[in-house]
């Protein structure tokens, strides 16, 4: 296990080293070099010795190398929009988003469970071809017009729940007005992600009632409950977790859109604001700590995937 | 069919043979989708679809760029069929032109993601070893970052014309298809007729183009189908946000980021560019579904 931990966690160090790489590189092959240096009130002088003071004049590997010690040490900067130091902004940001979309996946495997067992259970059922049916419609729906959709239906026409933000402006804190604000953008990511896990737990749960074992835990007089419960759901799961692990990606995209839908103050919306202005600390920096979010999860269902089923580890 | 210099004047009966069978396998499988009522009104929607987009200002009723300051809002009327929008355009016109940009982004970019994800997976399928290692590692970790923070880098450092937008879809979404033509390739390459061939002295060039590659043509269909499906939803995000397309040219993305700012005057103006996204990208990922069913029944989900 100790071995298998080790191996994984160095593969997780080395796709971090690709990502860095991957987006310094892009952010220095734009031409004519960071926006700052496209300023036209700047002389041709001022120009040089800024990209100079900048260490623009160097080797790129020698850039790298530069930033990527900054970065270690967390200094990644400051905003070229608000001048602010960036981990300042990320560290406003990125609990918000880690309570949107860790909230929507624990609801979504919450109701994505028992559904894909139902599913399983009574194959080609009423209930069966509806999950089926909804499954497309989870998988093509544009997750912003959802949102869009929902704003008109519960903000503007029934005016039950506010159509965005995080709070209510000039009020303070409270729990109801926190959750009212969820309700919305957590629905939408829900919906996104219910799709996919329903049917991952489907079809691993009926590949897991064929097996041997199943036959023989009712050969011995099991009731079928407890033949679903206890033998064929515990393996059935352990597929279903690394499906999160690679869903988490995608399930932190759509959060980011879900965010700009609804003025949501999370890293999604951060990056989306940085990009429109080309503020390249901050979207260096949203980008490297989502990945990082990212592949540290998906370490961590690798690792519960290792430990439940052993042969993966030896594999 | 690669035959060694003895059979030559034969080689001419088996290629045909070949072909017609290969003609009978696109027979069968267009009957079995045939049959199938949602796969038909899917393609239907999609080829009428395809019209609309290609005629596009020909069939618009009126110029969709053209401003009416003295009609913003309209009601649906028989001069403006779906109304107009905050600036008096015609809503029907912008959504015919507006087609253009998510039809033509979704296929381009499929076409790009198809090409690298094809030559990815079949290098690494084929040549094996650490080829297969390092492409499939690089898979991976292209695979585990959020992609759309990838596509956000790209369009803030390069700007979001039209031509980087179909790049940068296509660059960030081969993966899938690099699995799949893998993990054919894997299967084929130990086939009877694959080491028949490489037995006769077929050139290993030859072996893959000839004899491995044409079998994964049906699982790159239906990958393609719904690779279309997944870049009009990439397409019409980045539009929404501000990223994509750019105002004033119409795009379903960037109208709907258009009537969100007006909801409370007009909660109708998001219906239209939204429910047409949806018909389309689900029209695509019906197609795909059955493109798999047709092309390939035992590989149904769950089994029989």
């Amino acid at each position: 296990m100790i071995a298998y931990a080790l191996r994984r966690l160095l593969q997780a160090v080395v796709l971090l080293f690709i990502v860095s790489v991957v987006t310094f590189a892009l952010i220095h092959a734009a031409p004519g070099g960071p926006a700052v240096l496209a300023n036209p009130d700047l002389g041709r002088e001022q120009i040089a010795r800024m990209s100079e003071r900048m260490g623009l004049d160097d080797p790129l590997p020698v850039q790298y190398l530069r930033w990527l010690g900054n970065v270690v040490r967390g200094d990644f900067g400051v905003s070229y929009s608000t001048v602010e130091p960036v981990p300042d902004l990320i560290w406003s940001r990125l609990p918000n988003t880690l309570l949107l979309t860790g909230l929507a996946l624990v609801i979504a495997i919450a109701l994505a469970v028992p559904l894909g067992v139902l599913c399983a259970i009574r194959r080609n059922s009423m209930l069966d071809r509806l999950v089926a049916g909804f499954t497309f419609f989870g998988v093509s729906i544009p997750v912003f017009w959802l949102g869009i959709v929902l704003i008109v239906l519960f903000s503007v026409q029934l005016r039950l729940l506010p159509g965005g933000g995080i709070s209510t402006l000039g009020e303070d804190f409270s729990l109801v007005d926190r959750l009212k604000h969820l309700v919305l953008p957590v629905s939408v990511l829900v919906v996104g992600n219910l799709a996919e896990l329903t049917r991952y737990t489907r079809s691993g749960m009926i590949s897991v009632l064929g097996e041997d074992y199943v036959r023989t835990a009712r050969a011995k007089g099991i009731e079928e409950r407890g033949v679903i419960v206890g033998h064929a759901l515990r393996n059935a799961l352990v597929p279903v977790v690394t499906v999160i692990g690679v869903l988490l990606p995608r399930a932190v995209s759509g959060a980011a859109i879900t965010e700009a839908v609804f003025s949501w103050p999370g890293m999604g919306r951060l990056a989306v604001e940085a990009a429109t202005t080309r503020d390249y600390p901050v979207v260096l920096a949203t980008t490297l700590t989502v990945a990082v979010v990212v592949i540290f999860s998906s370490l961590v269902t690798d690792l519960v995937y290792g430990y439940l089923d052993p042969r993966i580890r030896l594999g | 069919m690669e035959l060694a210099a003895p059979l030559q004047g034969r080689n001419q009966d088996v290629d045909l043979a070949a072909r017609r069978s290969a003609r009978s396998f696109w027979r069968i499988a267009w009957r079995r989708f045939r049959r199938n009522a949602i796969a038909v009104a899917s393609l239907v929607v999609l080829l009428a679809l395809f019209a609309v987009a290609a005629l596009g200002p020909a069939i618009a009723p009126h110029d969709p760029n053209a401003v009416n300051i003295l009609l913003p809002h309209g009601e649906p009327s028989g001069e403006h069929l779906l109304g107009t929008d905050e600036s008096g355009r015609d809503v029907l016109s912008r959504l015919i032109v507006g087609s253009r940009a998510s039809i033509t982004v979704g296929l381009v970019a499929m076409v790009i993601a198809v090409s690298i994800g094809a030559l990815v997976g079949s290098l690494a399928g084929f040549l094996g070893r650490w080829v297969d290692a390092v492409l499939m590692r690089f898979t991976d970790g292209m695979m585990a970052i959020p992609y759309f923070f990838l596509v956000l880098i790209v369009v803030a450092v390069f700007g979001s014309s039209f031509r980087n937008i179909v790049t940068v879809i296509g660059v960030t979404s081969w993966m899938v298809v690099a699995r799949i033509v893998r993990g054919d390739v894997l299967r084929y390459r130990s086939f009877e007729f694959v080491v028949a061939a490489q037995a006769l002295g077929a050139s290993g060039r030859r072996v893959l183009f000839r004899h491995i590659l044409p079998h994964t043509v049906p699982s790159i269909l239906v990958a393609a189908t719904l690779g279309v499906a997944n870049a009009i939803l990439l397409e019409s995000a980045l539009s929404y946000l501000g990223l994509g397309i750019q105002p004033p040219q119409a795009s379903w993305g960037n109208m709907l980021s258009n009537a969100q700012a007006y909801l409370w005057d007009n909660p109708k103006l998001p219906m239209y560019p939204g429910l047409l996204i949806l018909v389309t990208v689900l029209a695509f990922n019906f197609l795909g579904d059955a493109l798999r069913d047709a092309l390939d029944p035992q590989a149904r989900e769950g089994g029989p």
